[in-house]
């Protein structure tokens, strides 16, 4: 494995560290009324606030995977980048002052009270609940694949570990608890973020920041990207810097993950624990700001980690490949399969297997090895359905693309600490996300379900205590997806984002803005949202997985851009039969009128 | 959403029978001018998200493959790219910031500024 003793050593000291941090904060901030429990008392400071969100936003994935997709996708990958930016400033401009000013505990609060419907309550909760559990599994297995990389930990074990550190401050501290675990969180993914990008950026282009460096002039006279594109084009990959087509697709989902950034609750509810109005607004701004650090850098990050890439291994004999290479070939993260036999590292488009490689290990820890000393793969079995296994095409090079952050210090040589660190920063990325997830699951319960709809007579204490119950069966039940997880996590990320546009964005902003909206026009528009939304993803991820292609998209746009549609949608079925409806009541009419408004 | 072109703020009247469909002229909530700072609100929403989505849309997708043809000035970026890639989530901080600056003038203006 990668681990000397030196890095595990540093890692089990930065990792304790920082999971004592989060626990000695956790123990310091208990929640002790409801008020504290859903929206830690309201009190948080716009810039805490601010902190606290980029954490609960920035999930493993943001951390570990973001950087190596725009390195594999180029000019494709802004879709994320513009998508998970682009949503906070709606969120600031449309919809966080105003459930401020609302002032109540979730989103489905806003919904029901709003729609004044007891089923419009349901439908919210519901969706709630299956956005959050999505989401809360893949960061129960992020934990779990941080522990097993680097501390080499059984992956079950580091999710049991992650799974008792969320529940203590979760369940004790409730949002106040997890508000300044993740203000502690940002601090430390944004540090382990940063230092290893300002030495990349140091090593290729002299500059400090990353930002700069990216558009910096070589000796050659020419910049880091133009040289990127010239060796794109001399492998045969689609230039670096340009779409090249496809625009409507782009556009679609580059809005739906704005829409559903704005739309998911865990993103919401953090501005209902602000003190007044314009905190809300200012705390979005904070918010963006802090996510645009990591942001702004993860494309730095992607073009010094491919252009290294293709500069150190491409064209290489297998034999003079960097220290490296075998490193993370061996925690099989890269593999060769030397199709020509010329011993020579050739990097080329197009798979080397289908799907992910199999290691030829007879057991753990002793691999196959070739002519050249490499890790073989297996590329002769048949796929499941009959295929070939070895794929079409010239390239040998097989590339996870969490390696761009994961292997980034040992490419630049960097001390032991700082491997560690990015330990550390993917833990506190991966624990930030499941406890605002988890918060949303257990609002849900105890106070939409519960007090809300079931047992309107229970008490606070009785509340309080029913938000802890739920909190810890929600942490157990992540912990299980993560460990057992299902084979459709990957699949249903697009899922989240196209529910949370197709169906919450579009609802919650006719209620603020359009005082006519009423309890018919919601409910059809978020049934009508849903359903085609949800059709199209199951159909194309699950029914018909083989049609997944742009000859057979509606419109030309793809699962993932699907929720712009669906959000549309939505608003030509709610607007009529709102109109053709009852309106709301005069209470519910001045209770928007007085939403709109600080004071 | 759309807005008319008047700058009419003080007179509520106009606002909120072009705003929202509700004919009520006043409404009964706290001290200040709501309908009149709703108006002024809803002018600043439209501008800000018209540059919000000309940028992210315009220059940082439609255009951005003809915006490559230059560079940022003073740097090596092709322009459609750094728009896509870095300028709109600038752009991004920036407009929050104006709407955060602005709407504290706009609640004191109509007095309806927390305490």
């Amino acid at each position: 494995m990668l681990a000397t003793l030196g890095i595990q050593g540093w890692t089990f000291l930065l990792v304790g560290l920082s999971f004592s941090l989060y626990i000695g904060i956790a123990i310091w901030t208990r929640a002790r009324s409801t008020g504290d429990f859903y929206v830690a008392g309201q009190g948080v400071h716009p810039v805490a606030n601010g902190l606290a969100t980029a954490a609960d936003w920035m999930s493993a994935a943001s951390f570990i995977s973001m950087a190596g997709i725009i390195a594999f996708k180029g000019m494709g990958g802004s879709v994320y980048l513009m998508g998970w930016t682009g949503g906070y400033v709606l969120l600031a401009l449309l919809l966080a002052p105003y459930l401020r000013k609302f002032g109540k505990f979730t989103v489905p609060d806003f919904v029901g009270d709003r729609f004044s419907s007891q089923v419009a309550r349901v439908v919210a909760v519901l969706c709630a609940l299956f956005v959050s559990f999505t989401y809360v599994a893949g960061q129960m297995r992020g934990v779990g694949i941080v522990f097993s990389r680097f501390l080499e930990v059984d992956i079950t074990l580091g999710v049991i570990i992650g799974m008792g550190l969320v529940f203590f401050y979760a369940v004790l501290g409730g949002m106040k608890g997890i508000t300044y675990t993740q203000v502690a969180q940002y601090c430390v993914l944004i540090f382990a973020f940063m230092v290893p990008a300002i030495f990349l950026s140091i090593m290729a282009t002299g500059h400090l920041l990353p930002q700069t460096g990216l558009g910096a002039q070589l000796e050659s006279g020419s910049g880091l990207l133009q040289k990127l594109d010239t060796l794109h084009a001399d492998l045969g990959f689609d230039q670096y810097t340009n779409y090249g087509g496809g625009l409507f697709n782009i556009v679609c989902i580059t809005a739906a993950l704005m829409l559903g950034t704005a739309g998911l609750p865990h993103v919401i509810i953090r501005f209902y624990t602000v003190k007044r109005v314009r905190d809300a607004r200012s705390s979005a701004g904070w918010a963006l700001l802090f996510i645009a650090i990591l942001y702004t850098t993860a494309p730095a990050i992607a073009v010094f980690a491919r252009t290294n890439l293709i500069d150190s291994v491409h064209a290489k004999p297998y034999n003079d490949a960097p220290a490296w290479f075998g490193t993370w070939e061996d925690s099989g993260l890269l593999a060769w399969h030397d199709r020509d036999g010329d011993g020579v590292i050739t990097y080329a488009p197009g798979k080397v297997v289908q799907g992910r490689p199999v290691f030829l290990d007879p057991e753990a820890g002793t691999p196959v090895r070739g002519a050249h000393g490499q890790r073989l793969i297996d590329v002769t079995t048949a796929m499941p359905d009959g295929s070939a296994r070895l794929a079409p095409g010239r390239n040998e090079l097989y590339v996870d693309r969490d390696i761009m952050v994961l292997a980034n210090p040992e490419i630049a040589g960097l001390p032991d600490w700082v491997v560690a660190l990015v330990a550390a920063g993917g833990l506190a990325a991966a624990l930030s996300t499941a406890a605002g997830l988890l918060m949303v699951i257990s609002s849900a319960v105890s106070h939409d379900l519960i007090k809300r709809t079931l047992v309107p007579t229970i008490s606070e204490q009785g509340e309080l205590l029913t938000a802890r119950i739920a909190a810890g069966v929600a942490v157990i039940c992540a912990g299980l997806l993560g460990i057992f997880p299902p084979d459709y996590v990957a699949a249903v990320v697009a899922f989240a984002f196209g529910l949370a546009a197709s169906s919450f964005f579009p609802v919650i902003l006719l209620g603020i803005f359009w005082a006519r909206f009423n309890a018919a026009g919601a409910i059809s528009g978020m049934l009508t949202g849903l359903t085609f939304t949800t059709g199209y993803i199951v159909w194309f991820k699950f029914i018909d997985p083989g049609a997944n292609s742009a000859d057979n998209w509606l419109l030309g746009v793809s699962p993932e851009g699907i929720g712009a549609l669906g959000m549309v949608l939505n608003l030509l079925v709610a607007v009529p039969v709102a109109l053709m409806t009852r309106p709301p009541s005069d209470e519910i009419r001045d209770m928007v009128r007085s939403i709109r408004v600080p004071g | 959403m759309s807005t008319q072109k008047t700058n009419s703020h003080e007179t509520s009247e106009v606002a909120s029978t072009q705003i929202s469909p509700s004919k009520q002229a006043e409404s009964p909530s706290p001290t200040g001018d709501v309908s009149g700072h709703f108006h002024a609100n809803l002018k600043l929403i439209a501008l800000l998200l018209a540059v919000w989505a000309f940028v992210a849309f315009g220059l940082g997708i439609l255009m951005a493959d003809w915006l490559n043809q230059w560079r940022l000035p003073g740097t090596t970026f092709p322009l459609g790219f750094w728009f896509a890639q870095q300028g709109s989530i600038y752009v991004f901080v920036v407009l929050i910031l104006i709407y955060v600056r602005s709407m504290r003038r706009i609640d004191r203006r109509f007095g309806v500024d927390e305490a």
